[in-house]
């Protein structure tokens, strides 16, 4: 079982192993991931209860929380798959990562945006500088560093270590941050505002939102994998085998 | 004219390629609009009272941290050489590059502007205003740093001397641009401060392409 | 169902601007992120396909 890992690990440092495997994954990522979003959008949206607080404007949670936890894992993943490319110099980890700076980025920023349309029904104003918010802000900002910074640099290599640098630094950050921005919210806010009512949600409302959650990591991943195709496929272009096959598509 | 137009074009397909040139700013306009509640108070009303003159820092900040790009290229590769030897109008070649360094620069900011505002809670009456005094101010702001480029272009660390010559020639425009922003919010006559703004967007559009085509003269017979 | 008619459906008792607004952005959001590579890996094969023809033509 631990050398088939590791076999695998090995296998997944070939961009050419990757590159077919990837083609035969897809549609297995691609399609579940479309009808979780489906289902789930059908389901919140139709069927699921409203709240009895917030009313209709609940539903909006089946996008902001899947999105949010997906921006955060993402960042975590971005980082690790960068330091595997710093110590191992693996080159199929550093174009996972820079291809999943944008897609994080992508759902950081759907989460913000729907965060923010959320409050006005709830608090009465587009934004409100609370802790979770101000923490997916601040969130945004450090995947914008990452992207400027890659493409900032002149050769790819530089790239992907500058951006694996920083993500790292950016990872070890992360907890600090949400603690300051946390403790900074208490000074400020008298109640603390929840957003979602997580803990005490009904079983109507929470299997939904679970399957939403699952669609995003589906959807996740097959971005990435299309991403880090396109990026085997431009690194590896001089090689026969890309030759090869590119030959075939036509 | 045309070499003139010539380059317009391929400075503004330059910074179609490379987005980075023109996100880059708006992200630090955003990241300094957020450090004020985070580092103050996020407090709604205390927002509201500051949001006019903050967001014109940022906007101002932003700015600044662009221009030190504006004629670095042009003087390390030569191409402001043979404008020279070109015998082409400096000051219409000023022009042009101040416009498309507003166009990558200014003009985004305005438009972002009022998105932003939001965060920081402008009061509703102030969102023209806002919108107005970047228009006018912002096209400044890239004619007065052109001027401060143009005279820092060969310099090493040009970029905080450039700041420390610009900034005192950039307060007016903060006073007066925030200053309508502020009296809008708080529902008073600001079509002065306004008025002000266009008068000098209308002078520095005639007199500093002088400036600058003197500052770049100077620093290439360096 | 939890809505009676579809009207109420869209209506989504008065929070149907911002519902509907969220959902219409991310469907975007998400659309742009399926779309750019796709469109990336066509640009990527026909860089290819014409770096290869121009290849043949001229080792002939």
């Amino acid at each position: 079982m631990w050398q088939a890992l590791t076999r695998l690990y090995h296998r997944m440092g070939s961009p050419k192993w990757f590159y077919e495997i990837s083609a035969r994954w897809l549609p297995w990522f691609a399609i579940p991931a479309a009808l979780c979003l489906i289902i789930g959008t059908v389901w919140g949206l139709a069927f699921a209860p409203a709240d009895y607080q917030q009313g209709n404007s609940f539903r909006i949670i089946y996008i902001h929380v899947p999105a949010a936890i997906l921006a955060q894992s993402a960042y975590a993943m971005m980082a690790i798959a960068g330091a595997i490319f710093l110590i191992w110099r693996m080159k199929m980890a550093a174009w996972v990562a820079a291809a999943i700076a944008p897609v994080g980025a992508s759902f950081c920023f759907i989460a913000l945006i729907t965060g923010a349309i959320w409050g006005k029904p709830t608090w009465g104003t587009w934004w409100v500088w609370d802790a979770r918010l101000t923490s997916m802000l601040l969130l945004l900002f450090l995947y914008f560093g990452v992207m400027a910074l890659q493409k900032a640099m002149d050769t790819e290599d530089n790239s992907a270590k500058a951006g694996a640098i920083l993500s790292l630094v950016g990872l070890v950050n992360i907890p600090i941050i949400k603690y300051s921005v946390e403790w900074w919210n208490t000074l400020h806010q008298p109640a603390t505002l929840k957003l979602t009512e997580e803990s005490t949600m009904a079983m109507e409302m929470l299997i939904p939102l679970l399957i939403m959650i699952v669609g995003f990591y589906l959807l996740f991943a097959t971005l990435i994998f299309m991403r880090t195709r396109n990026h085997v496929l431009w690194h590896e272009r001089k090689k026969n085998w890309v030759k090869k096959m590119l030959q075939a598509e036509k | 004219m045309s070499l003139v137009i010539a380059t317009i074009k391929r400075d503004l397909v330059i910074a179609a390629r490379n987005p980075g040139e023109w996100l880059n700013p708006l992200m630090f306009f955003l990241m300094v609009l957020a450090l004020f509640p985070l580092a103050v108070d996020p407090d709604p009303k205390f927002l509201a009272k500051i949001a006019a003159g903050v967001v014109w820092v940022a906007a101002l900040l932003a700015t600044l941290l662009s221009l030190d790009a504006l004629f670095k290229a042009d003087v390390e590769d030569g191409t402001l050489e043979q404008w020279l030897a070109s015998g082409e109008s400096l000051y219409a070649m000023a022009l042009g590059k101040v416009f498309v360094h507003w166009c990558i620069s200014g003009l985004p900011l305005t438009l972002v502007a009022p998105l932003l505002a939001l965060m920081m809670n402008l009061p509703d009456d102030a969102y023209g205003a806002l919108f107005f005094s970047l228009l006018l101010g912002t096209p400044i702001l890239s004619l007065l740093g052109a001027v401060g480029a143009a005279l820092t272009a060969g310099v090493r660390s040009g970029g905080l001397l450039l700041s420390l010559v610009i900034l005192p020639l950039y307060i007016p425009i903060l006073i007066f641009g925030a200053s309508a922003v502020y009296h809008a919010g708080i529902e008073m006559e600001y079509l002065g401060q306004l008025g002000f703004l266009a008068s000098f967007l209308c002078l520095s559009m005639t007199l500093t392409p002088f400036a600058v085509a003197g500052a770049l003269k100077l620093n290439l017979s360096r | 169902m939890f809505f009676d008619s579809f009207a109420e459906f869209l209506a989504m008792g008065k929070h149907g601007f911002y519902v509907w607004l969220c959902y219409g952005i991310t469907a975007l959001v998400i659309i742009a992120n399926i779309l750019a590579p796709m469109r990336e890996r066509k640009k990527l094969i026909e860089q290819q396909a014409r770096l290869q023809r121009r290849e043949k033509k001229n080792a002939s």
